[in-house]
C-alpha cells in the first residue's frame, strides 16, 4: 500500500472532529474521498501531513510510520499536500511560487521541471513574473497543483481542486490530474462533486460527521444509490 | 543655507543605523511575528562587544574586522536565544512574546554593567574616516558621510537578498504563510532561526558603527528601541523600504525638531506618527494585516458573576487586609499601601488588556499622568488633597482620551509599540520639559492632609478605593458596555456587524482604563510625597503586564493576587540584591514560558482537574486556539 491510515482521531480544541478514520491507497490509484461541507475531508488531509496539533492514530506511508513526524519532514517524504483555500502567496511570482515547492529529485517518483509544469498548465507558463495576487481562482488553483509537483511527490492529497471552478478550467483539472496519474503519482482528491470524482477516480470512500461509511470501488458505489444519496449532495 | 543642510546630512547619517536596527525589527516580525521586544538590547550588546574588539585589534582590519564580528558574534548569541527561548513561545499570544523578549533586555541591562562596568565609554574613531569635511564654513564628519552611503547600500543588498535566493523567496513566502511553506517541506525551525539571526546581525551592526559618533552605555537600548517602534509604526511592520525611508523621516524630524523645539523635540515625531497612522493606519509601506491572532485570553473561559460564597470570602479577604494596622509597624502599612495602589494599577491594566482585548505596553503613562496631575495640583495651585485627588486623575483621562483616539486604530502588536511610544513620549517631556515638570529632579513635597497623613489612615484611604475601584470595574465587565467591549475584542468584524461602534467602545475602555490608573498614581503621589519621571517610564509598565499575567490575565482576581504577589517579591528583591533586573528579567520568562496562565489560572485547572478525570492535552502550557473550519 501507498499510504495507509488507521483510527485517525483529530480534535480541534474541545471539539472532536475525527473518529476513528481508516483508508487506503494503492500504488499509482486515485482515490476520491466524498463527503459533504464539514464532514472533514479536510481535516483529514491536514492531520495527515501534521497540520493539526491534536491528532492521534497511525499513518504508514511507503511502509514507513510517518504519524509523528513534523509537517515538512512528511512532506518531504514524498507525500505532497495540495490545499483547499489554495493559499499561494500572492506576492510571490509564480516562478517563485514554483521555487517554494522545488525539493530534490526522489527515486521511486516522478521528477518535475518547471518547462514539464508549464506544458501540463500553458496558462501558468505565459505569466511566469505575475504576482500570485493576481492571478483568476483557475490559475491559483493550478498554481498551487504546480508548486506541489515541484517537491516531486509520490502521492498527492488534492483538497477540493474543483471548488470554485468554471467547467472549462474544471475539464482541464482532470485533464492534468490523469496526466499526473499517468506519470505514476498516486492521488487522494476530496471532492463533494460526485460527476467530477467518478471522471479521475478507481475507488471512493464516503466521510460524514467525521467517519468513514463507505469503502469502495465507484462500480460499487454506484451499484449503492441508498448510501450516495443518504450521505452526498448531488 | 549650509547650516540647514550639515543638519539635514546629519539626520541622513543618524538614519543609518536606525534604519538597520529597524529593518533586522522588521524581518524578524515578518516571519517569527515576534515582534523583539529585545532588538534594542542586541544593538547595545553589538555596540559594547564592538569597543572591546576595536581596543585590542589595531589597524584598519582591527577596527572594520572588530565591527563585523561583534555583529556576527552577536548574531550567534541571537541564535541561542532563537533556539532557547523564542522556538517555546511561537504560539503563544503576541503579548507572552513581547514580554518574554523584553525580560531578556532587562537581563541584559544587568548584565552589561556586570561586564563593561556603569560608565560611559568612549570608542576610537574610524580609520580613513578621522576628519571632517569643511562645506560652505560648516564641518560635516566624514564618519557621517560613510554612513550616509552605507544605508542605502545595505538596502540594495537586503533587497537582492530576499529578490535573489531561494533564501530570500522562503523568507517572503513564510512571512505570508508559515503553514504553507512548511507543507511544502521547508524545514521553517531553520528558516526562523535563520531569520533571528540575520535580523539580530543588522541591530548589532547598527551598534557597532554607533561607536565612533556616540558613547557606549548601558541605557542605549531602551532609546533606540522606542525609535525603531515609532520608524517600523509609520513605515509598516515588515517593509524594509518603508522602515528606510521612515529612519530618514524620524530622523530628519528629530535634526530639526531640535530647532524648532529645543526642549520637547520629540514633539515632532509625534504629530507625524499621529497622522501617518490617520491617514494609513499600517505605515507608509505597509499591508493591513489579517486578523490578528485573539490577544491575552488562552482559553475561552466565559465569565460569571461571582457566586454569594465568592462574594463572601472577597468581603472577609478585605476585611482582613483592612485590620492589618491593628497590629502592623509604619513600614508595614506603608508596604500595604504601596501594594494596594498597584492593584488599582493592575486592575486598570487588566481591564483594557483582558475585558478589551488590547494589551498596552504604556500602561504607566496614565499612572505617572495622575502623579503629575497631583503634583501640579497641590503645589502650583496649592488645593487641598480631597480636591486634588478628585482632579488629578483627569490629567491620566485626558491623556488616555488624547493617545487612546490613535492607538485604538490598531490592533495587536501595532497597539502594544504604540502605547510603549507613546508612553515614551510622554516620559521624554517629563524628563526634558525642566521649568515645568522638574525633569530628573521631579516634583517634591506633596504631602497628604492631616486626615491622611497617619499610615494607618492612608492605608484605609487606598486599600478603600482599590475595593471600590476593583468592584466598580468588575461590575462594568457585566455591564452592556462590558458585554459590548468584550464583543470587539472577541470579534471586531462581528461586533460592528450587530452595530457596535467598535472603535468608541474601545476608546471608552481605554479611557477608563487611563483614568482608572490615574487614581492610582494621584495616590502614589500622595504616598510617596514626590513624582519623578520614572512613575510613567516602561519599567513601571511593564510591572503592570507581569502583574496581571503572574496573577492570571482570565480573571479580575488574578490581577488582584497577581499585584499583591509581585509588588511584594518586587520590594523585598530590591532589597537583597543590586541585581534585581537580572532575577525579574529570569523570572518574567520563566512565568511566560512555564506558567503561561498565572497564579489564578493554575489554581483554577488544579481545582478542575481535581473534579474531572484528565482533560486532553498538557494543561499548563499554552495551546495555540486553533479554529476550526
Amino acid at each position: 500500500m501507498k499510504l495507509t491510515v488507521q483510527d485517525l482521531n483529530s480534535h480541534y480544541g474541545p471539539a472532536h472532529i475525527l473518529f476513528d478514520i481508516g483508508f487506503e491507497v494503492g500504488e499509482g490509484e486515485v482515490v476520491a474521498l466524498l463527503g459533504r461541507n464539514g464532514a472533514g475531508k479536510s481535516t483529514t488531509f491536514r492531520s495527515i501531513v501534521g497540520l493539526v496539533a491534536q491528532r492521534s492514530g497511525r499513518i504508514m506511508f511507503e511502509g514507513k510510520d510517518v504519524s509523528a513526524k513534523p509537517t515538512h519532514e512528511i512532506v518531504r517524504e514524498g507525500l505532497g499536500y495540495v490545499p483547499e483555500e489554495r493559499r499561494i502567496f500572492t506576492d510571490l511570482t509564480v516562478e517563485e511560487n514554483l521555487e517554494v515547492g522545488r525539493q530534490p529529485k526522489r527515486p521511486n517518483a516522478p521528477h518535475w521541471t518547471r518547462e514539464k509544469l508549464f506544458a501540463l498548465f500553458p496558462n501558468l507558463g505565459e505569466m511566469k513574473n505575475r504576482p500570485g495576487g493576481r492571478m483568476s481562482g483557475g490559475e491559483q488553483q493550478m498554481l498551487t497543483i504546480a508548486r506541489t509537483l515541484m517537491g516531486n511527490p509520490s502521492l498527492v492529497l488534492l483538497d477540493e481542486p474543483s471548488e470554485g471552478l468554471s467547467p472549462k478550467i474544471v475539464e482541464q483539472m482532470v485533464d492534468a490530474i490523469l496526466t499526473m496519474k499517468k506519470e505514476g503519482v498516486s492521488i487522494v482528491v476530496s471532492e463533494q462533486n460526485l460527476h467530477f470524482a467518478r471522471l479521475i477516480s478507481d475507488r471512493a470512500y464516503i466521510i460524514e460527521r467525521g467517519r468513514i461509511c463507505f469503502g469502495g470501488t465507484m462500480a460499487e458505489l454506484d451499484a449503492r444509490p441508498d448510501i450516495r444519496d443518504a450521505h452526498l449532495s448531488l | 543655507m549650509a547650516f540647514y543642510v550639515v543638519q539635514f546630512l546629519t539626520g541622513l547619517a543618524s538614519a543609518a543605523s536606525l534604519f538597520l536596527v529597524a529593518s533586522g525589527l522588521s524581518i524578524i516580525f515578518g516571519v517569527t511575528r515576534i515582534v523583539n521586544f529585545a532588538h534594542g538590547a542586541f544593538y547595545m550588546i553589538g555596540a559594547y562587544i564592538a569597543f572591546t574588539l576595536t581596543e585590542r585589534l589595531s589597524g584598519a582590519f582591527g577596527f572594520w574586522g572588530s565591527i563585523v564580528l561583534a555583529a556576527l558574534a552577536v548574531a550567534m548569541i541571537g541564535v541561542i536565544v532563537e533556539m532557547v527561548l523564542l522556538r517555546r513561545i511561537y504560539h503563544a499570544p503576541e503579548l507572552f512574546q513581547l514580554l518574554a523578549t523584553f525580560g531578556l533586555t532587562l537581563m541584559v541591562e544587568d548584565l552589561v554593567v556586570l561586564i563593561w562596568g556603569p560608565d560611559d565609554l568612549v570608542g576610537r574613531r574610524a580609520p580613513g574616516f578621522r576628519g571632517a569635511i569643511d562645506f560652505f564654513g560648516q564641518n560635516i564628519p566624514s564618519y557621517d558621510l560613510f554612513l550616509i552611503v552605507l544605508g542605502p547600500v545595505v538596502l540594495g543588498i537586503l533587497w537582492l537578498l530576499f529578490q535573489r535566493t531561494r533564501w530570500g523567496v522562503l523568507v517572503r513566502a513564510a512571512t505570508q504563510d508559515r503553514d504553507m511553506v512548511a507543507a511544502l517541506g521547508v524545514n521553517q525551525k531553520w528558516l526562523f532561526t535563520s531569520v533571528f539571526a540575520v535580523g539580530v546581525f543588522l541591530a548589532a551592526l547598527g551598534g557597532a558603527l554607533q561607536i565612533p559618533r556616540d558613547a557606549v552605555h548601558h541605557a542605549m537600548d531602551l532609546r533606540i528601541i522606542v525609535e525603531v517602534f515609532v520608524v517600523v509604526v509609520i513605515g509598516g511592520l515588515g517593509s524594509i523600504v518603508g522602515a528606510f525611508v521612515a529612519a530618514v523621516l524620524v530622523s530628519e524630524l528629530n535634526a530639526f525638531g531640535i530647532l524648532i523645539f529645543p526642549k520637547i523635540s520629540i514633539i515632532l515625531v509625534f504629530l507625524v506618527m499621529a497622522v501617518v497612522l490617520i491617514v494609513r493606519p499600517w505605515g507608509l509601506f505597509g499591508k493591513p494585516e489579517a486578523a490578528a491572532r485573539k490577544t491575552p485570553g488562552l482559553t475561552v473561559n466565559p465569565w460569571r458573576p461571582l457566586t454569594s460564597n465568592e462574594r463572601l470570602a472577597a468581603v472577609a479577604a478585605l476585611v482582613v487586609a483592612a485590620m492589618l494596622p491593628l497590629f502592623a509597624g509604619n513600614y508595614l502599612l506603608t508596604v500595604g499601601s504601596e501594594i494596594a495602589i498597584f492593584v488599582i494599577f493592575a486592575v486598570s491594566l487588566h481591564f483594557l488588556m483582558s475585558v478589551g482585548g488590547l494589551a498596552s505596553f504604556g500602561h504607566a503613562a496614565y499612572f505617572g499622568l495622575g502623579a503629575y496631575g497631583i503634583a501640579f495640583l497641590a503645589k502650583m495651585a496649592g488645593l487641598p488633597m480631597i480636591v486634588c485627588l478628585l482632579l488629578g486623575p483627569l490629567l491620566g483621562c485626558m491623556g488616555a482620551a488624547v493617545f487612546g483616539f490613535f492607538a485604538v486604530q490598531l490592533s495587536g502588536v501595532y497597539f502594544a509599540m504604540l502605547t510603549l511610544a507613546f508612553a515614551q513620549i510622554v516620559w521624554s517631556i517629563a524628563f526634558q520639559w525642566v521649568s515645568v515638570t522638574g525633569g530628573d529632579n521631579g516634583i517634591l513635597g506633596l504631602w497628604p492632609s492631616s486626615w491622611a497623613a497617619s499610615p494607618s489612615h492612608f492605608y484605609w484611604l487606598a486599600l478603600g478605593v482599590a475595593a471600590l475601584v476593583t468592584v466598580a470595574l468588575r461590575a462594568m465587565v457585566f455591564s452592556p458596555f462590558g458585554y459590548a467591549l468584550r464583543a470587539t475584542r472577541d470579534s471586531l468584524l462581528r461586533s460592528e456587524a450587530v452595530g457596535i461602534n467598535a472603535k468608541r467602545i474601545q476608546w471608552t475602555a481605554f479611557v477608563i482604563a487611563g483614568t482608572t490608573a490615574g487614581i492610582g498614581g494621584a495616590l502614589f503621589a500622595y504616598l510617596k510625597g514626590s513624582v519623578f519621571p520614572d512613575n510613567l517610564g516602561i519599567s513601571l509598565s511593564v510591572d503592570a503586564l507581569v502583574m496581571v499575567l503572574l496573577g492570571g490575565v482570565e480573571t479580575v482576581s488574578g490581577a488582584v493576587i497577581g499585584a499583591i504577589v509581585y509588588k511584594a517579591l518586587n520590594i523585598w528583591l530590591v532589597s537583597q540584591t543590586d541585581l534585581s533586573k537580572l532575577v525579574l528579567g529570569g523570572f518574567i520568562m520563566l512565568i511566560v514560558v512555564v506558567f503561561p496562565k498565572g497564579i489564578v489560572g493554575m489554581l483554577e485547572m488544579l481545582a478542575q482537574r481535581r473534579r474531572k478525570s484528565s482533560p486532553p492535552g498538557s494543561p499548563l502550557l499554552a495551546k495555540p486556539i486553533e479554529s476550526a473550519e
